[in-house]
């Protein structure tokens, strides 16, 4: 496993001459997804890793406990068995489950260490609650048993420029999370342009963030892979300049298989095969996952299958 | 095939092959032997040769070897459908054209893995950008037949067009040649490249289904014989070819003094501008884009880097990271990013030209990536440390190759990207709007890309400046290189030209007058110190006039080069000029019209000064309203067609009305920022050499107009081999002279506009002026500006 990302300090003078042109990331966007695909055995394959970088997503105010050990008990059993066994994989699970902070313990309850569980802390989605009932709160899930705690940044730092109060929010939370390893969301449906997604990420990067992530499936337009390929690039230069390697997870909206083969597509074009692991990459998704299902099943089959012949999460 | 477990170990993209079953069906189909396309109809194939993937080395088909004979047939057969193809009508081609275009895409998939089998480039080209840019090609022709009577009102038909292509591109390029001819109304005689002539076949089939009429589209298919049979075809009135610059010179003098209309796209050596405040990861995709699309073989493939020095080491790490990441194989696999070369022989020119650039002491570099051992490929590579003076930074490579310069300031990019030959194209990429925009001018390149590389629409007109050739592709401009203005069949057949024998003895003037050459804003005495006598109407001796010689030419150019500052200054400034120039001219016009009238024998020649007056205010006009266009192309951005002056034009001016002659050419050209070099009647020069105390008079600047007397025929060989004169025109009636003219601009590939044998009323407005003359003095430029936060 890497070194783990530490803040290294803010550079103004390097977040202030980043620029990012959207017009060319577009095309160069459609054109990465043209330029790949993979067919067959190798399909099946780069499926079966989707599933495992998935962090399997409740995050509805209705969630309830027996809502949540559904989803759990799904995250640990993705596939059915007979189509693991025809695809000759042994063991199979998804990446993490991911949930509210009031829905750690019943996860906890059900996944017993089998599986991190990921929070969504920090006042969740908005972030605008008071810095200090923030910091408790991921000290609250960390107790609670969460090993990941996904943030939201301030947006109003973003849109007025303060990358100094970005980096400092972004500092607290990391050291509020300890061992537990943070995942700054950036609500890139909010910065509105790349360049402010591209210099929110080196911010959060430098501040020690483990992972950045697009969205929180809340924000009026969520992952996309320009997007992506926004912060994968920034994700290649701050390991080229400062040596540590960062994780990437694209969140809402990435609900079917084509897009989940794009988004590996596009990580292991612009980071290489050492970022198509969970650990270094997740997608935040629910109903992706019985989508990948039935394509692998049809893989086995040849015939075309249907969502209520697989469990449900 | 590795287990599901093993490549989750790997994550490797695996095999992901095209079929190429319906591709090699329709080969079978035709027994892999195909005729010539002649009048909608399959010639008994004969005289045959291999056609080959150039992937795997393995034969296609046979192709027909086309004669001469052929060739007339094919001429013949487009010459008697040329009159009914364009009695047709605008709307009547268009439905056609449009038929051409859904077909194009109804079997896209079969034309792409054609293309690709035939070209070994990759699938995922032929099919993504190739292919949909040929269809959209023939929709929008089709829209310009549709309105060809109500935006060409005032043209006709060229007639039966000649058209010979490359193999980089079979389809596209055939597409961006036929489409514009049928849309005006002629018929084509089309050769493509005989490495690549099978998706040309496989239009020809099309054309039969859209119901082109017999003779419309002939296809002849074979080597540079069969071009070399087009190219000096008697009965073919226009040329269209897309190749090398070395072929285009050869077609430039092949057809001088032909009359036939040329357009050549030629060869390219594009600069790709890095400025410190470019978005770096998205310019190392253009580069891909540019230098390693199509392995490198494009005309406008952005292959000398030129990158700030300030980002250059990162850049580079970034450029080599990405290298890295291409992937070189099957074409037909749809996970490759490059594909074969087309034949050996550019596998051995490509290795000859690194190999060169290595003993030079360049550093090579390659990534380490995987070739197939059978067929023609070449790994992507970087060449660093090349001097400017390097054989690879100046040659044309036309393969995966890449030479990276540095540059401190915009001024010297701007520097070593004209530091060329060709102009191309060239991409600039910056986030800084005003540096942009600021540097986009200043290029000579017929396409700019801003942030972006390698983009094609049929709205936008491509072309090169310098010795990447002349005419458009695409757009307005591209239309009209298929078309002639009606008033040009309405012109004199010979030029009304008044000769006097001197016969009576010379009267002496009251007081000597010397008609001296004006050249950089000052009278200039003729270097080589003697005169030459000009006499009347009635033969008697007039004056003497300087006997100009190549260095006075020389002594002109370089005048006219300093005072590049009129192309500058603001269009508003320049028709002030003309204007006060038409002023002045007014005041002393009975000293004009006298010194006519003793020249020419004219009995009216008010009317003549009168005429250069009105043209002058005509010229003065247009100088601030020969606008350009702004194109919607399929993308978020637009595309600026600029109007941009040609730079210095030597003039030959017509015997015809010496003076409005004069005026109606090196106005138009003064009006678009132009600097002139006239060479006045060589009969009649002095209402020239009396008009610089005009020009003195007007606030035009020093070496805007240069003015050089003496022998027209030796004056225009001079001005045409000049390699720093951009444009000859030559209007005085002589057919050989012409010729000549238009012989000896091939050297430089410069811009000519020759009046050959025929006369032309220089007072009558639909042949002397007008938006075709300013189009003479002008070049377009499409500056390609994408945008979005």
């Amino acid at each position: 496993m890497n070194k783990r990302n530490e803040a290294v300090g803010l550079d103004l003078g390097w977040i202030n001459q980043i620029h990012v042109n959207r017009n060319a990331t577009e095309r160069r966007a459609a054109s990465l997804v043209a330029r790949r695909t993979v067919k067959k055995e190798y399909q099946a394959a780069w499926l079966i890793k989707a599933i495992q970088c998935i962090d399997l997503t409740t995050l509805g105010g209705d969630d309830t406990p027996g809502r949540v050990e559904r989803l759990c008990m799904k995250a640990l059993h993705p596939l059915r068995a007979d189509l693991l066994q025809a695809l000759g994989v042994s063991a199979l699970t998804t990446g993490a489950v991911c949930v509210y902070h009031g829905m750690i313990t019943p996860a906890a309850q059900v996944l017993a260490g089998r599986l991190p569980i990921a929070a969504v802390s920090t006042a969740f989605p908005a972030g605008l609650a008071s810095l200090e009932t923030k910091l408790r709160e991921i000290e609250l899930s960390v107790a609670a048993g969460a090993t990941e705690i996904d943030i939201v940044i301030s947006r109003r730092h973003v849109l007025t420029g303060n990358w100094q109060a970005l980096y400092d929010e972004m500092r607290a939370y990391r050291d509020a999370c300890g061992t537990a390893h943070v995942k700054a969301i950036l609500a890139t449906g909010d910065l509105m342009t790349l360049e402010n997604v591209a210099r929110a990420a080196w911010v959060c990067m430098l501040a020690g963030a483990d992972f950045i992530k697009t969205s929180t499936g809340k924000e009026g337009v969520n992952a996309t892979i320009p997007v992506a390929l926004t912060m994968v690039r920034a994700i290649r230069e701050y390991h080229q300049r400062h040596g540590f390697m960062v994780g990437f997870k694209p969140a809402g909206g990435v609900s079917s298989a084509k897009t989940a083969l794009q988004y590996l597509i596009v990580m292991k074009e612009e980071l290489g095969n050492e970022w198509l692991d969970p650990h270094l990459f997740r997608i935040g998704a629910s109903s992706l996952l019985t989508d990948i299902e039935r394509q692998l099943e049809h893989h086995l089959t040849g015939s075309y299958s249907a969502a209520h012949r697989h469990a449900l999460p | 095939m590795p287990t599901i477990q093993e490549i989750l170990e790997t994550m490797d993209y695996g095999p992901a092959p095209e079929s190429q079953k319906d591709a090699l069906a329709w080969l079978d189909q035709h027994q892999r032997r195909f005729g010539l396309f002649i009048d909608n109809a399959w010639s008994e194939p004969g005289g045959t040769f291999a056609s080959s993937n150039p992937a795997d080395g393995k034969e296609l088909a046979q192709l027909t070897q086309a004669s001469a004979a052929d060739v007339d047939r094919a001429v013949a057969a487009a010459r008697r459908a040329q009159g009914g193809w364009e009695a047709l009508g605008g709307h009547g081609r268009a439905r056609i054209m449009y038929a051409l275009a859904r077909l194009l895409q109804k079997h896209a998939r079969l034309f792409a893995v054609l293309e690709t089998l035939d070209n070994g480039k990759t699938i995922r080209e032929t099919r993504d950008i190739d292919i949909p840019l040929v269809a959209r090609h023939f929709y929008h022709h089709a829209g310009w037949a549709q309105l060809m009577s109500e935006e060409f009102p005032d043209y006709r038909a060229v007639g039966v067009v000649g058209q010979i292509v490359p193999w980089n591109f079979p389809l596209l390029m055939l597409s961006w040649k036929i489409a514009p001819a049928l849309a005006a109304g002629n018929t084509v005689v089309f050769k493509p490249a005989e490495f690549t002539s099978l998706t040309a076949l496989l239009f020809a089939e099309i054309c039969q289904r859209a119901g082109v009429p017999p003779g419309v589209v002939n296809i002849v298919t074979g080597d540079g014989r069969v071009g070399e049979s087009i190219v000096n075809h008697p009965d073919i009135n226009k040329l269209a070819f897309t190749g090398s610059t070395e072929v285009g010179r050869l077609i430039r003098k092949a057809t001088a003094g032909s009359g036939k209309k040329l357009s050549l796209e030629l060869g390219g050596k594009s600069p790709y501008i890095v400025f410190d405040d470019a978005d770096l990861d998205a310019a190392v995709e253009g580069l891909v884009d540019s230098i390693w699309f199509n392995q490198g073989q494009v005309c406008c493939a952005g292959s000398r880097l030129l990158v700030q020095e300030s980002v250059q080491q990162r850049f580079l790490d970034k450029v080599k990271t990405r290298m890295s990441q291409l992937r070189l194989g099957a074409p037909l696999d749809k996970s490759m990013d490059m594909g074969s070369l087309v034949d050996p022989v550019q596998l051995q020119r490509i290795t000859a030209l690194v190999e060169s650039a290595r003993a030079e002491g360049c550093e090579i570099w390659q990534p380490d990536c995987k070739i197939p051992s059978a067929g023609s490929w070449y790994p992507p590579t970087l060449i660093t440390g090349a001097s400017t003076a390097a054989g690879v930074a100046q040659t044309e490579i036309f393969g995966p190759v890449l030479v990276a310069m540095s540059f401190r300031t915009p001024a010297e990019a701007v520097q070593l990207a004209n530091n060329t030959v060709y102009g191309l194209a060239c991409c600039i990429w910056s986030e800084s709007i005003s540096l942009a925009l600021d540097v986009a001018p200043q290029i000579k390149a017929g396409v700019v890309w801003i942030n972006t590389a390698n983009q094609f629409d049929a709205a936008c007109g491509f072309g090169g400046y310098r010795e990447s050739g002349f005419g458009r592709e695409g757009g307005r401009e591209g239309m009209t290189e298929y078309l002639t203005l009606r008033a040009e069949d309405a012109r004199p057949p010979k030029p009304l030209r008044i000769t006097a024998a001197p016969k009576k003895a010379a009267n002496p003037p009251a007081i000597d007058r010397t008609a001296k050459m004006y050249i950089g804003g000052k009278q200039a005495r003729p270097d080589g110190g003697y005169s030459r006598a000009i006499h009347a109407a009635d033969g008697s001796w007039l004056a003497d006039v300087g006997e100009g010689n190549r260095k006075d030419i020389r002594n002109a150019v370089e005048a006219a080069h300093q005072a590049s500052g009129w192309a500058r200054t603001s269009a508003h400034n320049r028709a002030q000029v003309l204007y006060f120039l038409a002023e002045n001219l007014a005041v002393r016009a009975a000293e004009f019209a006298a010194r006519i009238a003793a020249m020419t024998g004219d009995k009216n020649p008010e009317k003549e000064v009168e005429a250069s007056i009105q043209r002058l205010f005509h010229y003065a006009a247009w100088a601030d309203k020969y606008d350009g266009l702004v194109h919607q192309p399929p993308m978020h951005g637009i595309t600026v067609a600029m109007n941009e002056p040609l730079g210095v034009i030597g003039i030959v001016c017509p015997d015809e009305a010496p003076l409005l002659g004069l005026v109606s050419l090196a106005a138009p050209a003064l009006a678009l920022g132009n600097r002139v070099v006239v060479v006045p009647s060589q009969a009649h020069p002095l209402a020239a050499t009396d008009l610089y105390q005009v020009l003195d008079t007007s606030d035009l600047p020093g070496g805007v107009l240069n003015i050089v007397t003496g022998n027209a025929d030796e004056l225009a060989r001079v001005l045409a081999g000049h390699f720093d004169v951009d444009a000859v025109w030559r209007h005085d009636g002589s057919v050989e002279g012409c010729a000549e003219v238009e012989r000896l601009s091939a050297e430089s590939l410069k811009r000519t506009w020759v009046g050959g044998g025929k006369g032309r009323d220089w007072f009558d407005p639909r042949q002397a002026v007008g938006r075709a003359v300013l189009a003479h003095a002008s070049q377009v430029k499409n500056i390609w500006i994408p945008y979005g936060i």
